[in-house]
């Protein structure tokens, strides 16, 4: 039984199916035929008291109650394969687990403790590490290329280029960052960053549940992009294009935007001279799901990692749609906790047997959760020796002479 | 029951700390606040309170800074009215003055219960709660893990621990001032909709307090970091070897002859 704020469970889940249907996709709820091929589909499906099959049949008999108080509510990793099979075509993953999780929320249900300390940090401080909004820039420290903060200048750039929050604090992706930097400049494109004034997207925190948070960032964002001058936004992190590309028009906040996957993809005939130096290794791609089941983006990064001299690639057994998920998204980067308890495992332990089990030495990656997710399961897996991860960005910078891993 | 919470901001330590020039206080200018953590447990506890029984939660705070967000999300979790203490300076007050601008702002509202964090990182003059116990001439229980309403409306049971895996139940003869180091469950989470909503009509009630703050009876000589040393050494032997070598230290560190 998940905490409880509140004392009681009358009138818990209390017209939960009328306020699904109010929603925009609400509506294809009543399509559900019960086949149970979304919760059959689920990697998490077995842990979980009540799948999404089962929530859809105890939404239909106004009985949410259980439903809301089981662990279930937070077990889901926003993978969308749920989404892709059903023969419904019902937006599960955007439509009613957001709706579920908002509902416990204000029924006072409370979130894991790992997951709501996520959400305060993104509260108070715009970013889910908690990090100071004043050290932003720190990944550049050391760049040894012009960087153009937009907080502090007023300029027209060409890409607005949201570097996000673990890109921006997180260690080993600081190295992505600066990485992807001089790859930018080396191609000639004029980029800017939002420096102190860049806040997260919001992607993750909807499908939480936070209908509220998503909302203010939304706000707070859209105001800052309408500011600013430039073509299109790039971003490294696929949930926030996933955010921008899907759920930012909805609040009338539509901006033009690409994963750097497609951007670089899209650049390639201009990439392709400077990749000089071979990378010999073999590798295995990990479709993310945000640019992938949800936004149906599988050839940019292979076509990227197949220009890569040296570079071969091989498939994982399950690949682009079919792809497992590693079990970060839909805010499980701050759920493993919960999911290992009740789930018995982190998708991204499996994950990783499965690329080591292609041969590869090399698992890419072109989402910056999937680096510290990866390198963990490595480690868990005792796969350390045979199998490293690597972003896109580090494999082609190094192709180009200005990477700072080997 | 009337129960009343005192919300105190405090230095947010996810900026770097920096000193005045003159190291006596802390330089506020880049320094962010953020609330109590232990107050935030004094106001869990009394929603618990209340939740239990038929208690009004009544909130209060130093209005400076960015002590809305506090109030806000009070005002989400449900306590029943919000008082703000008018305050000029951009960082809180030392214990001295909070004392007894608190304590006049408490003596307003007449409080049955009067519930506070047990500590506060900031707090370079001394302990508030036990201070302001004395202001207001009622009893104080510190470092409180969890409170009960008994059968009896004016008695509250205060839950301690103790070493040893001790605990103890203690009957609280209201009024009182209770100093909450944990309530009975963590501060809840709140979502950020409920937060807008109360944005939109939370009412905060601004006091006029007649008293003049004292003089500051403690002072500060000087603040500073702690100290880096050059690691750890570690002492290997048998415990009478351990214990020579302790007693070296000491020697040699002036702290024995």
């Amino acid at each position: 039984m998940i905490h409880q704020a509140v004392r009681s469970d009358e009138g818990i889940g209390e017209g939960f199916l009328e306020e699904l249907l109010s929603h925009p996709e609400g509506h294809d709820i009543l399509a559900c035929m019960q086949c149970g091929t979304c919760s059959g589909s689920c990697p998490l499906g077995l842990a979980m008291e009540y799948p999404p099959r089962r929530m859809i049949l105890q939404a239909r008999r106004r009985d949410m109650a259980p439903v809301l108080s089981s662990p279930s509510v937070w077990m889901c990793v926003g993978c969308y394969t749920c989404t892709l099979r059903c023969p419904r075509e019902i937006d599960l993953t955007d439509t009613l687990w957001p709706a579920v999780r908002d509902r416990a929320l204000q029924e006072g249900l409370q979130p894991p403790a790992e997951l709501q300390t996520a959400l305060q940090n993104l509260y108070m401080y715009g970013n889910v590490l908690g990090k100071s909004p004043r050290k932003r820039l720190e990944w550049a420290r050391g760049l040894d290329v012009p960087l153009t903060d937009l907080s502090k200048e007023r300029a027209a750039v060409e890409v607005l280029w949201l570097v996000g929050c673990y890109p921006s604090y997180y260690p080993r992706n600081q190295v992505v960052s600066r990485e992807f930097a001089r790859m930018m400049t080396c191609l000639g494109i004029s980029w800017g960053v939002l420096g102190v004034k860049e806040k997260s997207l919001g992607d993750c925190d909807r499908l939480f549940g936070e209908e509220g948070l998503f909302e203010t960032l939304v706000e707070t964002n859209k105001e800052l992009f309408e500011r600013q001058k430039f073509k299109t936004i790039v971003l490294l992190d696929p949930h926030s294009y996933r955010a921008l590309e899907v759920f930012y028009p909805r609040y009338d906040a539509g901006f033009p935007a690409q994963h750097y996957t497609m951007f670089l993809a899209d650049r390639l005939e201009q990439l392709r001279p400077l990749l000089t130096r071979p990378v010999p290794c073999r590798v295995t791609y990990h479709d993310n799901c945000c640019v992938g089941r949800r936004c149906g983006s599988y050839e940019p990064p292979r076509a990227l990692l197949e220009a890569i001299p040296g570079v071969e690639v091989v498939e994982m057994e399950r690949n682009r749609e079919n792809a497992l998920c590693c079990g970060g998204g839909g805010g499980g980067m701050w759920l493993d906790g919960h999911i290992t308890e009740h789930g018995g495992k982190r998708l991204s332990d499996e994950r990783i047997r499965e690329a080591a089990a292609t041969g590869a030495d090399v698992l890419a990656v072109s989402c910056p959760y999937e680096l510290s997710r990866f390198e963990d399961s490595a480690k868990v897996a005792g796969l350390e020796d045979r199998i490293v991860v690597r972003d896109i960005i580090e494999l082609l910078a190094e192709s180009m002479g200005l990477g700072e891993r080997r | 029951m009337k129960i009343a919470v005192v919300l105190r901001q405090v230095p947010d330590p996810i900026e770097p700390l920096e000193l005045m020039p003159d190291e006596k206080a802390l330089d506020y200018g880049e320094a962010g606040f953020l609330v109590n953590e232990s107050d935030e447990h004094a106001l869990e506890q009394a929603l618990l309170l209340a939740e239990d029984g038929t208690a009004e939660v009544t909130v209060l705070a130093f209005d400076f800074g960015d002590v809305e967000t506090t109030l806000f999300s009070a005002a989400a979790k449900g306590v029943d009215r919000i008082l703000t203490i008018p305050w000029e300076e951009p960082f809180p007050p030392g214990t001295d003055v909070a004392t007894a601008l608190f304590a006049d702002a408490i003596r307003s509202v007449r409080p049955d219960c009067i519930l506070i964090g047990c500590q506060a990182h900031d707090e370079l003059e001394g302990a508030f709660g036990p201070r302001l116990a004395v202001e207001l001439e009622l009893p104080y229980l510190g470092v409180v893990r969890g409170v009960r309403q008994t059968a009896k409306e004016m008695v509250l049971e205060a839950h301690k621990e103790y070493p040893g895996a001790a605990k103890a139940r203690m009957s609280v003869q209201l009024p009182a001032v209770l100093g909450i180091l944990a309530a009975d469950q963590p501060p809840r989470y709140v979502p950020v909709s409920r937060i807008r909503e109360a944005m939109k009509s939370a009412e905060f009630e601004e006091l006029e307090l007649e008293s003049v703050p004292p003089s500051v009876a403690v002072s500060v000589a000087r603040l500073s970091f702690p100290l880096r040393g050059d690691g750890a050494r570690m002492l290997e032997g048998n415990e009478r070897e351990v214990a020579e070598q302790i007693a070296e230290i000491l020697v040699e560190k002036g702290v024995l002859t």
